[in-house]
């Protein structure tokens, strides 16, 4: 039985203080102290933080990651294992939670840019993240700083952070504490012999550059098809490196909130048995898409589930890796449901997906990521507008002279979740 | 296996691994020409969509297909870059004229992930 209890300290206001502390729900940010800890990286030449709350005329852009702070309170390991500690299993014990807040990270890692978080207004009502305290860090590199250096200076930045401020909760009475079980397959059987028994298969963006996934901090394109256990994924074993289609892909704090695992937790015992994670990648190697869902088909097959949710991750051709899941999944007699969002053009009335089987016949949709919006001048900018033009979903004259910006859905951050991480979706 | 490309980079970076056919064309033309070589026999190798770069962004297109044409069409090939030239007609096409520095920037994003794949194939 791996049990982990996540105990949430609610965080209502983020400022900045002479001490780093929590205090009466206040997360207390000691900039100086923050900004040693990101400037310990040599490939970094600056960095500036701010804070965005919900309801303040602020659009936060272009946004790389947004991350939970996190801290291992009792059990093995830390958070982001692999990345900033040893890779040790986690999963089990304690870890508190900052809830209510986020790190934001922020830069100009390419020239062609994506994800803008709204703290109010039309567009606040697309991203989940307006509805968090966000301590935000946009990251400046050194000069002749590669792409993918600068990626990975951004990435360790924001995972630092996040757990040097979740560090200031470790010592905190939560809010409050839920606790997650998962049996082994024996104990399941024997708990819950009646109920259908459910596994969840993740796949995970791992293309190359800026289109890429860890876990325990091995990239996940070098990985074959693998299981976790749930709540490892709450432990930050698996964390973000995919700054491309800011609408459908998912940052960390997506992998640590994972909705899937929630929903399947809560219906835990009652009307199912939560057996457990397949995780799988998304190459672009047809030979590597056959051979990961092959043995994403074979894990569920190993384990003897009645039913898989399969979750997708960003646009194109991961929609051929969830149907192959799908098909591969159902033709071993176990029933499918896949989470996936749409691209059905301007007007809605194109094909949604760059691929399609008849055995897919249970789809959630997290909506159509070129319904065109209209987002208002903010009062503030956290970041830089100069590349709103040339942003998944943007075009140029997209930024009008007024603040306004005339988009597609797909800039915005986390608006079509392909975990169902959001409220948009389609009958 | 060789690579049908537009990009300047994967031409620098991968003629010398493996065979590069390099093509100064559209991504749209680029899908094009690999659908015609489907019809004859060529196989896909990796996907004609390959990146989450959205097909109105970036200018730059590579697929990794069979060196050989095999005596029937694949169909598994022929539909994937069909369904392929369809998602990319369903994007508005922008007006924009990228700077140089972005030019290379895409470039790098394509070349990367299709130096990836070819080393996925050579493994």
């Amino acid at each position: 039985m791996k049990r982990l209890e996540l105990g949430y300290v609610n965080i209502k206001d983020v400022q900045f203080a002479d001490k780093s502390e929590v205090r009466d729900g206040v997360l207390y940010v000691n900039q100086e102290e923050i900004k040693a800890i990101v400037m310990e990286d040599e490939t970094i030449k600056n960095v500036s933080f701010d804070i965005a709350r919900p309801g303040e005329s602020v659009r936060i852009t272009p946004v790389k990651d947004v991350i939970e702070p996190r801290v291992k309170v009792e059990g093995p390991g830390g958070v982001f294992p692999g990345m900033l500690c040893k890779p040790e299993t986690v999963g089990s014990g304690r870890t508190h939670v900052l809830r209510g807040c986020a790190v934001v990270t922020a830069g100009k890692i390419v020239g062609f840019q994506e994800g803008i978080i709204d703290m109010t207004g039309p567009g606040a009502k697309y991203t989940p993240f307006s509805k968090l305290n966000n301590f935000v860090m946009v990251i400046e590199p050194v000069d002749g700083l590669k792409q993918h250096e600068y990626e990975h200076a951004v990435r360790m930045a924001g995972f630092k952070v996040a757990a040097k401020l979740g560090e200031l909760a470790k010592e905190l009475t939560p809010d409050e504490v839920k606790v997650f079980e998962t049996p082994n397959v024996k104990e399941g059987i024997e708990m819950y012999p009646n109920l259908p028994r459910v596994a969840y298969v993740q796949m995970l963006q791992s293309q190359g550059l800026l289109h890429d996934t860890y876990v325990y901090g091995v990239d996940a394109k070098r990985s074959l098809s693998s299981m976790i256990f749930p709540t490892e994924t709450m432990d930050c074993a698996i964390v973000s490196g995919n700054c491309v289609s800011a609408c459908d892909k998912n940052t960390t704090y997506h992998h640590q909130n994972n909705p899937v695992v929630a929903d399947l937790f809560e219906q835990h015992g009652k009307t199912l048995n939560f057996v457990g994670v397949i995780i799988t990648n998304e190459n672009v190697y047809l030979a590597d898409k056959q051979r990961s869902s092959d043995w994403a088909a074979k894990l569920a097959e190993l384990l003897g589930v009645d039913g898989v949710i399969v979750s997708q991750e960003g646009f194109g051709n991961p929609d051929t890796d969830l149907i192959m899941n799908c098909v591969k999944i159902e033709k071993k007699g176990i029933k499918t449901t896949i989470i996936t969002d749409e691209y059905a053009g301007q007007d809605g009335k194109s094909q949604s997906l760059a691929d399609a089987d008849p055995l897919a016949t249970a789809v959630v949709t997290g909506g159509n990521a070129n319904e065109v919006i209209t987002l208002p001048k903010m009062d503030k900018v956290i970041g830089t507008l100069d590349y709103v033009d040339k942003i998944a979903g943007g075009h140029a004259g997209s930024l009008a002279a007024d603040g306004t910006i005339t988009a597609e859905l797909q800039v915005i951050t986390g608006a079509t979740n392909e975990l169902g991480f959001n409220c948009l979706s389609a009958r | 296996m060789k690579v049908i490309t537009n990009n300047p980079l994967v031409k620098e970076w991968l003629e010398n691994v493996i065979d590069v056919e390099y093509i100064d064309c559209s991504y749209r033309e680029i899908l094009v020409v690999v659908r015609d070589m489907v019809h004859k026999g060529t196989k896909l190798l990796t996907h004609p969509l390959a990146g989450s770069v959205k097909p109105n962004e970036t200018p730059y297109r590579s697929v990794i297909v069979t060196k050989h044409q095999g005596k029937k069409m694949d169909m598994e090939s022929l539909e994937i870059i069909e369904n392929s030239i369809v998602t990319f007609d369903k994007f508005v096409q922008k007006d924009i004229v990228w700077v140089d520095e972005v030019l290379y920037d895409f470039q790098t994003v394509d070349a990367i992930i299709i130096r990836n794949a070819v080393y996925s194939a050579i493994q």
